[in-house]
């Protein structure tokens, strides 16, 4: 979607509650082109360290980009305060349940395809945990038409990994995958490593999935998070963006 | 979670943070990504009082070298402190 400098351009973000697993009020942030649309839409599952500002600026860069995008806050049940605070407590309690969390994406996915000024496609995207949750709500029940798995660790788990909140490797659901799937990786990445990517990738080849994924050297975790210098790889990133939306204009527009 | 090394503990005592003084009622320690410090992982060490709010934290992110060094001093200062405390007429 090639911008034209004479082109309207606006959009709307703002937070708000939506009924998720159990009936539960998940705040979110909300963000979509101004405009009557039809626009395809994505959920965006954040990351470890909680839902914090890259978040919800990602959620308005895929609004930027023509998509109607939502980032619940899939930490909110533990309290309010700063996203850190927040996601310290969740840390602690070994994360956040499995079924919650794809309780939410099903709610969230009808949140979206609800609204009248979306097409009805859908993707889910994540970066980390996050991405770990996209692959595993995707395969779980939340009908998609696609997904951004970017660095998505313990995809790939070993059984000593498994807790009572993750039980199951989302590993093992890769049969019931109903979309393509992009991924995106860092090399030089500890989760997931590179032979974490090749058993997903290996998984996914045998149950004849449509994937594409891409390996980037000199990158490891978070490689697109311009918030944490350490980690931000500028080529790797702008390269990973623009094979995002090359996908998501493939699968859903 | 990307690593799962998490522990966590009662304990008693009192915290500073933003607000002030707190008491403590917890610690959690564990080995993940970082929210600030610039590296890949880091021994967070969050001191907190679960009643009080997600605010209620005193927070530190460590390198390894750096939380091996402060386990072992704090270990011998605790074995120097008990020493002291067992010993006649201490204070």
């Amino acid at each position: 979607m090639t911008y034209q400098t004479d082109a309207y351009q606006g959009l709307t973000a703002e937070t708000v509650s939506v009924a998720g697993h159990n009936g539960d009020p998940v705040h979110a942030y909300y963000a979509r082109p101004t405009g009557p649309g039809p626009f395809p839409a994505v959920v965006l599952f954040h990351h470890l360290p909680g839902w914090d500002d890259w978040y919800r600026h990602a959620t308005r860069v895929f609004a930027h980009h023509g998509f109607a995008a939502v980032s619940p806050d899939l930490y909110c049940r533990n309290g309010h305060g700063e996203p850190d605070d927040v996601a310290a407590r969740v840390k602690a309690k070994g994360g956040v349940p499995d079924d919650q969390v794809v309780g939410d994406a099903i709610k969230f996915v009808e949140f979206l395809r609800a609204q009248q000024a979306t097409s009805g496609k859908v993707a889910l995207f994540g970066t980390c945990s996050g991405a770990r949750h996209a692959f595993l709500s995707a395969c779980r029940g939340a009908a998609v038409d696609a997904v951004v798995d970017c660095w998505g660790g313990r995809i790939v788990a070993e059984d000593d990994e498994l807790t009572p909140n993750q039980p199951v490797a989302p590993m093992d659901y890769a049969a019931d995958l109903p979309c393509p799937i992009l991924g995106v990786f860092g090399n030089d990445d500890h989760n997931p490593t590179r032979d974490h990517v090749d058993t997903l990738e290996a998984a996914l080849r045998q149950h004849g999935k449509s994937y594409e994924f891409h390996r980037y050297e000199g990158a490891g975790h978070g490689f697109f998070y311009h918030d944490r210098p350490s980690a931000y790889r500028p080529e790797a990133a702008l390269d990973g963006w623009a094979k995002i939306w090359d996908f998501l204009e493939r699968t859903l527009v | 979670m990307c690593t799962m090394i998490a522990h966590k503990t009662p304990i008693a005592g009192s915290g500073k943070g933003p607000g002030g003084w707190f008491d403590l009622d917890q610690v959690y320690i564990g080995y993940d990504h970082p929210f600030h410090v610039p590296l890949d992982h880091a021994l967070t060490i969050d001191f907190v009082n679960e009643g009080a709010g997600p605010g209620a934290r005193t927070a530190v992110e460590l390198d390894l070298a750096s939380a091996r060094d402060l386990a072992e001093r704090i270990l011998a200062a605790v074995t120097e402190a008990e020493a002291y405390e067992a010993a006649p007429n201490s204070g």
